[in-house]
């Protein structure tokens, strides 16, 4: 017994060191002076300055976040509405494709997502001249599109794991159920809700194969624009721009941590 | 108080295990000696050691100090793969991708007997505890009580020498409790293996056990007959725990003959307890009477042997076949009072406010020092 | 006849709340199936769109399966699939074998460590995805991390290949979908009652065959789950095979890529991708099975 958990104990050691040190090395090489990414040139932050000053980073950068803030929004409402009609509203004509099609974004490969999405928007402009032309408009949807599972599956979870016995008490006390929805519901699923928000904006913010399928030209979100550069091999501005991303996020994740940490333990 | 029949054979031999948990001692320097066939509990709260020594017994921990013998072979080291003992566990643990006969022969397959006598042995079992329609089954297409019976068919199919039952009745509704109490000790009886039972419910081992070991913070505070335990508490603490005792805290005035004489500031005077080791003058000591050892009466009795109380009824609830009264002294202190309800009266025969004299024999009293 | 008039009215919303993410979903998940179809069906022409109608404009429908021909008939194709599908398993078994041990430590461990590892697991997954990969050319370079590490240490002289190799695809599918593995995986470890495992040491198996008796079959359905949701994403993966594989190491995201941006032939990338959903169906509705049964399981 000993000695499996000898087994597992390492097994965790190197599972960890696998996930997080090639992120410590990306750290390491964005402070290095030298143009050529694996040589040590000694410290320098002249990248970070570099970076502020590049047009077409800064332009992506504020178009990736435009999209992403619209999709998170738009995928919290459509998610949270597909949520609760799937454990609320107890059984409809065509619930059974529309949970198949709420999940199914979440695992249809992103190529396929992004290729029928594309045809779509192409056929549709034949059809009715619409979208005249493909960029910010042509991603959010797409994006929405699979985002929206996310919330949805979220908000689903939250709304089975919690009594229904308190609408039933709001109603039972003289709400109508919208009022119910909007003083009972609502509240209590409002951290998955959060949750749900944030997952959404980070996968709009992340992705880079839809966006790529349903972008036009002169539409290049930052992920795109990241790729077209490290397609050519290891810059030491994207080490910079890939340091910032990682600091953000691990600094966002653990206040969020903390924050529900002393949450737990104020309430329990 | 120590020496009895049932264990005259020593079989599974304790001999001053310690288990610590960091600084914490979990079991501390327990000693204790189990006969072959005993229907043996271990009884105390929770957190009181009595789960971790059980697991001990069966091997899950090893102890941090002193032996465990079964049978006069040391097992202190063995894992509990090889022990020839096994366990029902509080929650059954019953595999639940498994049928009711895969349950029960997985201990057999282990053992690598053949498979006809598997079947035999399995089937044998399973008609025991009559589940032998349910064989097919699966755990979740049971209920809670025929899930039990598996687990105890899975480990009885073992012919283990010691069965260790973790709670055995705390996970059923009471009708089936008493059931399945007469259940275990008519199946213990037929057998003859050795039971150890660990129990949070005085009455559930009072009712089982042929012996009960009481543990408080790790430690074995009494070992006796159901009997023993009940009537020869040897501390507040087990006078306290098993059953409702009325104790009267105060120090020893004087002796006659072989009764001390304890000067009780609740009770408002003396009273007299027999001792066979009397503690010392001037030594603080506890006086405890059980309910149904006390009299209750109307007027007062005259037997002057008897130590008499006055007060008054202040509270009177009515069971049926017992009643019970909170009987409240001058000084203050309530007495509780119970009374078997042998004659079917029209009228009430005590009413709340009346006053009442309370009294007990001098036998009836226990003097307790720990 | 008032009172119910006025429940109607307040269940109207809830058609509402149905019908309005139905109809997205409709519009722009469902209906773009049925146009990938419709243009795998057709001839590439050098046109905007790139494609002929598929109504011919005399009432007819002038439907071509030479996509689906061609798909058959180059042995690239088949090739491509069959190397896809082998990638995607090899990788899902390597994530299988790093994420149990992982998973079943983590639920193991006491609860404030347990929740902390948990985090850590989760970490990567907000991090940009292709940032991570791109962590990798880093690393796996000839004059990356590892090489100049392993020269220093003197275990050897001259740089190994890692990049543009099949073994650095392997690393970055590992690398980028094993939270997806030890999740689910998780998730059912902790969920499972420890006494079963003591029960079968109790009734005689030694630790190795209650692992296999007991903890291995009872972590099935987080296996299956944690295996789907490796595999099914491998399959079609773009960005890890362009980034760290070679140029030999084609998958069939990559070749869908190419035949729509590169070759522009839109009708061959149409059939492609419904050849590749046809692959992922299986798996595809196994793991809504499996994920329906579970949010079952819980209720």
């Amino acid at each position: 017994m000993k000695r499996r958990s000898r087994f597992i104990l390492s097994v965790l050691a190197f599972g960890y060191a696998f996930l997080y040190v090639p992120l410590a090395s990306v750290i390491f090489y964005s402070f290095n002076d030298s143009r050529l990414a694996t040589v040590w040139g000694g410290f320098s932050t002249r990248w970070y300055g570099e970076l502020f000053r590049n047009d077409q980073v800064l332009d992506s950068a504020f178009l990736s976040l435009r999209i992403a803030l619209t999709v998170a929004t738009l995928a919290t409402i459509f998610g949270t509405m597909a949520g609760m009609a799937l454990t609320r509203f107890g059984r409809f004509r065509g619930r059974t494709l529309f949970s198949g099609m709420i999940t199914s974004p979440m695992v249809m490969p992103e190529v396929i997502t992004g290729l029928s999405l594309l045809l779509l928007f192409v056929s549709l402009q034949q059809l009715i001249g619409w979208p005249a032309q493909r960029g910010f408009g042509t991603i959010t949807i797409a994006h929405t599109t699979f985002a929206m599972a996310y919330v949805a599956i979220i908000v689903q979870s939250r709304l089975s794991a919690m009594d229904e016995s308190l609408e039933e008490a709001a109603m039972d006390l003289g709400g109508r159920p919208l009022r119910v929805v909007f003083d009972i519901t609502l509240p209590l699923i409002a951290p998955a809700m959060i949750a749900g928000w944030l997952l959404a904006f980070t996968l709009s913010l992340d992705d880079l194969v839809i966006s790529s399928f349903v972008s036009g030209p002169g539409a290049s979100t930052l992920p795109m624009l990241i790729f077209s550069k490290v397609k050519l091999g290891v810059t030491p501005d994207i080490n910079a721009l890939a340091t910032l991303i990682i600091l953000f996020v691990t600094s966002g994740v653990l206040i969020a941590w903390w924050i529900s940490r002393r949450a737990q333990r104020q309430t329990g | 108080m120590t020496g009895n029949a049932a264990s005259s054979t020593p079989f599974i031999e304790i001999q001053n295990v310690s288990k610590y948990f960091g600084d914490f001692a979990a079991v501390d320097s327990v000693s204790l000696t189990i006969g072959k066939g005993e229907l043996f509990s271990i009884l105390g709260a929770s957190g009181c050691g009595k789960t971790t020594l059980l697991r001990i017994l069966a091997g899950f921990e090893t102890p941090s100090k002193g032996r465990i013998l079964i049978d006069g072979v040391d097992i202190t080291e063995l894992p509990p793969y090889e022990r020839p003992v096994n366990m029902m566990f509080q929650s059954y643990a019953v595999f639940p991708h498994m049928t009711v006969e895969k349950n029960v022969a997985y201990g057999l397959e282990k053992e690598g007997i053949p498979r006809v006598e598997i079947k035999r042995r399995v089937g044998e079992m399973l008609n025991m505890v009559q589940l032998d329609t349910f064989a097919a089954r699966k755990p979740h297409q049971l209920s809670g009580g025929q899930r039990q019976r598996v687990a105890l068919a899975r480990a009885l199919v073992k012919r283990p020498k010691v069965l260790l039952l973790d709670e055995p009745l705390a996970a059923l509704d009471k009708k089936l409790r008493e059931h399945t109490q007469f259940e275990l000790m008519g199946i213990q009886y037929k057998l003859g293996i050795t039971f150890v039972v660990v129990t949070h419910d005085q009455e559930e081992a009072m009712i089982l056990s042929s012996r009960i070991a009481v543990m408080d913070k790790g430690r074995l505070i009494q070992v006796g007959t159901p009997k023993e335990v009940y009537e020869y508490p040897n501390s507040r603490f087990v006078a306290d725990f098993i059953g409702t005792i009325n104790m009267f805290e105060g120090t020893v005035v004087g002796f006659d003959d072989d009764s001390v004489r304890v000067n009780c500031k609740d009770a408002g005077g003396e009273l007299v307890a027999l001792s066979d080791a009397p503690p010392a003058v001037g030594s603080p000591v506890c006086l405890a009477v059980r309910p149904e050892k006390i009299f209750i009466s109307k007027h007062e009795p005259d037997n002057t042997e008897d130590t008499r109380l006055a007060g008054i009824v202040e509270d009177l609830g009515y069971f049926g076949n017992l009643s019970l009264y909170r009987i409240r002294l001058a000084t203050g202190r309530v007495v509780q009072v119970s009374a078997q309800n042998s004659r079917r009266s029209a009228e009430r025969f005590l009413e709340w406010d009346d006053k009442v004299f309370i009294s007990w024999r001098p036998r009836s009293a226990v003097l307790l020092t720990d | 006849m008032i009172a119910v008039a006025g429940f109607r009215r307040d269940m109207l919303w809830q058609r509402f709340t149905i019908a309005i993410p139905y109809l997205w979903l409709l519009v722009f998940f469902l209906a773009p199936f049925a146009i990938i179809l419709k243009i795998s069906l057709a001839d590439p022409i050098i046109a905007q769109p790139p494609f002929t109608p598929f109504f011919d404009g005399q009432g007819g429908v002038a439907a071509t399966v030479d996509s689906y021909l061609f798909l058959l008939t180059d042995k690239l194709y088949a090739v491509t699939y069959l190397k896809s599908v082998f990638m995607a398993a090899v990788a899902t078994l390597l994530c299988l074998a790093l994420g149990f041990p992982m998973a079943y430590g983590i639920a193991r461990a006491d609860e404030g460590t347990r929740n902390l590892l948990l985090l850590l697991i989760v970490l990567p997954f907000w991090i940009s995805f292709l940032l991570r990969v791109y962590a990798w050319m880093g690393l796996l370079n000839n004059h990356g991390v590892i090489n100049n590490v392993l020269i220093w240490l003197q275990v050897i002289d001259k740089p190994i290949a890692f990049m543009y190799t099949d073994f650095a695809i392997y690393v970055g599918l590992v690398y980028s979908y094993l939270p997806f593995m030890v999740l689910p995986l998780y998730a059912t470890l902790e969920r499972m009652d420890l006494d079963l495992v003591d029960a079968a040491q109790d009734l005689g198996a030694r630790p190795s065959q209650a692992f296999w008796d007991i903890t291995w079959p009872l972590a099935r359905p987080g296996v299956i789950a944690g295996c789907l949701l490796v595999f099914i994403p491998a399959m079609g993966e773009y960005v890890i095979p362009y980034l760290l594989g070679g140029p030999e190491s084609l998958l069939i995201g990559r070749v869908l890529f190419d035949e729509f941006f590169v070759n522009r032939d839109w009708p061959l990338a149409s059939a492609v991708a419904i050849v590749l959903l046809l692959l992922l169906v299986v798996p595809i509705v196994f793991l809504q099975r499996s994920q329906a049964r579970d949010a079952e399981g819980h209720a």
